[in-house]
């Protein structure tokens, strides 16, 4: 970790050009043995290309790579992989269908003539997996672990391979605090070993929690390499995104001035005594318009539920709904959208967006979809539409006819958004809208949000950051295993510490 | 290691027992309902039909399906990797075919033999590699290799070919006898030759776990540093091999040479390998199993011919019946293992 000893990994004005983009224009990067390295920057800053160079998927157009102390230019991740550079994915990149052991060993299986030495694979897999501080039963299939333990197992497969240098490239996207802490311990085991390990993380906390040196690119330029305690995070952020927090600061004032002088009459839409077994608690919730209303809780405490019961997307068994004053019943997402409901999903791959159409047939596919295939679109109406919500919402690159699986996540977010809007909904519910998304576009987001609801529209933003719900909703409604357990005004006095003391304890009357 | 001294309760794995459910079980579940199935069809036919339990009867199934067992174990390399291979009975034609022609013009079979069977490895490699290369749908390019095969074959000959030849003959009338009136032919020696290899090479070789591998997902096994293209090009040769192989047999057993020998064998064997418990989306699935989905195609068979006043087309659609209720099955049990 001192600077004394000898870089394991060297690069250094590394250059790559794809058609259009520089994407990296002369960038530096070590990687000293023993220490865990943050890689930080935006999405699009260069860092998925860095890394990309550096496992052999792409060839550099300049500069150069060192291993060592000796230049090395690999010619795929197989190369890369033999040379000491193994990678873990955001995915967990194994074969469900195949056992524990086999997993880790899987094109290295320990063979006599040829034939795989079961007995010794599942030997060699149970101490590699001591080592890492983990007792599993090595003959079961990959599925029958969490997907925190399954990470696990593919970062056991990444060092057994002799690997010098470790790449994490967001292993922690998917997993909760106790899993993300479960992680770092094994990281830090490897650590101690002396492995160099490259991280990348868009969680700020455990990016503080774990890293011994950060080097931030933007623009696919270097900006710096600092060590983490030498680099405040006000001071990180700002090297990231290039700008001061205006924006970010800019909204913090928004909701609070807004909710004084909201009158709430009629609300959009309320449930009472909403529920669904085994998904959410009977529940009361008023939305009115111009109200932006934040749901609060841990994973798994019923936020996407109690939003997919508003949406019709599941059928409350008990409880009634009313939208506008008058009771509905709400039986699918169809209905949902004729009374004005929409709802942005949390995972945009895989239920919002069709990765392979076009930005353009993306955002009118909700508005097609309300009027029904007999009454298709004018193309000049849709070009129309979409022209007046990509400028609105600032979605980049600015052409409609990119397929949208090119876009970066913000974007693509954004496009989901805008899908939605040109169905001009009362009631807009978003859940998640900024997750796995850099800190600019996030706030960018944000602040559509606040727009929208000062436009009128009535919102029900959903979010696993405490920070974002308060600093956007009007009043939090905090849910706790299953339930809705209080509703608190966002006025003056709120903060994190009382919303996180309501979630741990429950009500707290 | 000071981070270890920390919390020291945390840092072992919460109990497997938390996030395990027993599932080896599970995926045996189709290989066990056919064990059944088929063990319920021969009591069943015990029970109906005077004669049927005659230990000749099950060997006569091995025997006149000797082929289609070769061909089917081809066919589960293939579909274990999650492609198909619709080319397999349009193969057996045109080897049958080839080498009816052949010893008609007068080649000896010690040539013949091995050209077949490097002509149809050959043939597989090259459907194969289209699908690798060109990343071709494998139900695209096999498709298009069925249609060139049987085209071949009716350009080759158009009515069918006796087969006169000496070795020919004597196989065909070989006979390996453990009892009076209890034996077995050549082929299915052959047969559970073939069957015996391809199970140890998906257990105990490299190339076979590559295949589980890319059948439980393709992207990964790339990732993870496996030989993806060279072993799903493969896997075609594997079953172009045994498709050449089963039409040797096909033709030992009919002693003639048809390019409209083996209509709809790909859909029998598919069958076979499907009601065997190898999952159609890759990835599970054991050659046992392709055995047992043979076995109950023939003992289909054999129940109709016992029954006698059936018409043959209701093999067909017991089949059909048999088949929609083990994907319906398979779909059941990989839900559950989600």
């Amino acid at each position: 970790m001192t600077d004394s000893t000898p870089a394991v990994l060297e690069m250094a004005g590394i250059r790559k050009v794809f058609p259009g983009v520089t994407a990296l224009d002369g960038v530096d990067f070590r990687l000293f043995p023993g220490e865990v390295h943050a890689l930080m920057g935006e999405n699009g800053a260069g860092k998925s290309t860095l890394i990309k160079v550096l496992t052999g998927v792409y060839d550099i157009d300049g500069g150069d790579v060192r291993l060592a102390g000796s230049p090395v230019r690999f010619a795929g991740p197989l190369q890369a992989q033999q040379a000491g550079i193994s990678t873990v994915y955001q995915e967990v990149n194994l074969c469900a269908n195949l056992s524990v052991a086999e997993n880790i060993f899987i094109g290295r299986e320990p063979r006599t003539l040829g034939r795989i030495r079961w007995g010794e694979m599942r030997k060699r897999a149970r101490a590699l997996l001591a080592r890492l501080d983990l007792d599993l039963d090595v003959t079961a299939p990959l599925t029958s672990y969490s997907l925190a333990i399954q990470q696990m197992i593919a970062i056991a497969r990444a060092v057994d391979i002799d690997a010098r240098v470790l790449i994490l490239d967001e292993p922690t996207s998917s997993l909760d605090a106790g899993e993300v802490e479960q992680l770092f311990q094994v990281v830090r085991r490897l650590k101690d070993d002396g492995v160099a390990i490259l991280f990348v993380s868009h969680f700020l906390d455990q990016v503080y929690a774990i890293a011994d040196r950060m080097t931030v690119l933007r623009n696919g330029r270097l900006i710096g390499e600092w060590r983490t305690a030498e680099l405040p995070r006000m001071q990180l952020v700002t090297a990231m995104i290039g700008k001061e927090l205006a924006t970010l600061e800019e909204i913090e004032e928004q909701p609070r001035a807004a909710a004084a002088a909201l009158e709430r009459g009629e609300p959009v839409v309320e449930a009472r005594g909403l529920g669904r077994r085994g998904a959410i608690e009977p529940f009361q919730l008023a939305i009115h318009a111009g109200e932006v209303v934040g749901l609060a809780g841990l994973l798994g405490s019923g936020r996407t539920e109690l939003a997919r019961l508003l949406f019709g997307a599941d059928h409350a068994d008990e409880g009634t709904l009313a939208v506008g004053g008058r009771p509905v019943t709400i039986r699918s997402p169809h209905a949902a959208m004729a009374h004005g409901i929409a709802f942005s999903s949390e995972n945009r791959r895989t239920e919002g967006l069709v990765a392979d159409l076009t930005v353009r047939e993306n955002i009118v596919l909700a508005l097609q979809a309300a009027r029904g295939w007999t009454r298709p679109l004018p193309r000049r109406i849709q070009d129309e539409l979409v022209a007046k919500y990509v400028a609105a919402l600032q979605i980049r690159p600015a052409d409609p006819e990119l397929p949208v699986r090119t876009l970066s996540g913000g974007n693509q977010q954004k496009v989901l958004l805008a899908r939605w809007l040109i169905t001009e909904p009362k009631l807009l519910i978003v859940d998640e809208p900024t997750r796995g998304i850099d800190v600019g576009a996030k706030a960018e987001i944000q602040r559509l949000v606040a727009e929208l609801a000062g436009g009128g529209m009535a919102v029900l933003f959903v979010s696993a950051e405490l920070e974002e719900v308060l600093r956007l909703s009007h009043k939090i409604e905090v849910l706790r295993d299953r339930r809705l357990v209080e509703e608190l005004d966002n006025t003056g006095g709120l903060d994190a510490d009382r919303i996180m003391r309501t979630i741990a304890e429950g009500t707290s009357q | 290691m000071t981070a270890l001294g920390t919390t020291p309760a945390t840092n072992k794995q919460a109990p497997p027992a938390r996030n395990r459910v027993y599932r080896p079980k599970l995926r045996q579940l189709p290989v066990l309902a056919t064990l059944a199935l088929l063990i319920i069809m021969y009591v069943i036919g015990t029970a109906n039909y005077r004669g049927f339990s005659d230990t000749q009867v099950v060997l006569n199934i091995l025997v006149d399906n000797a082929f289609l067992l070769v061909v089917a174990a081809g066919m589960t390399f293939v579909i274990l990797t999650g492609g198909i291979d619709l080319s397999v009975g349009a193969v057996v034609a045109l080897t049958t075919t080839l080498a009816a022609t052949l010893l008609d013009a007068g080649w000896p079979p010690a040539v013949v033999l091995p050209a077949m069977l490097l002509g149809g490895t050959l043939f597989g490699t090259g459907m194969g590699a289209v699908i690798h290369f060109f990343k071709i749908e494998p139900f695209i390019a096999t498709l298009a290799g069925m249609f060139l095969a049987r085209g071949l074959a009716l350009l080759i000959n158009r009515n069918s070919i006796t087969i006169t030849d000496g070795f020919w003959t004597s196989v065909a009338q070989q006979r390996i006898r453990f009892a009076p009136g209890v034996f077995i032919s050549s082929s299915v020696v052959v047969a559970l030759v073939v069957v015996l290899l391809g199970a140890y090479v998906l257990a105990y070789t490299r190339f076979g776990r590559t295949v589980y591998a890319i059948g439980g997902n393709a992207d990964s096994a790339l990732l993870m540093g496996l030989p993806v293209g060279r072993t799903r090009i493969g896997v075609y040769a594997v079953s172009g091999f045994c498709s050449a192989l089963g039409g040797l047999l096909l033709s030992f057993y009919m002693l003639s040479g048809y390019s409209l020998h083996a209509q709809g064998l790909e859909l029998d064997a598919i069958a076979a390998v499907v009601i065997g418990g190898v999952l159609l989306t890759g990835g599970s699935g054991y050659l046992f199993g392709t055995v047992l989905g043979v076995l109950v195609l023939g003992l289909i068979q054999t129940i109709l011919t016992f029954q006698g006043t059936l018409s043959s087309w209701w093999t067909r659609i017991v089949v059909g019946a048999l088949l929609f209720a083990f994907i319906v099955l398979q779909r059941l049990v990989t839900r559950r293992v989600r």
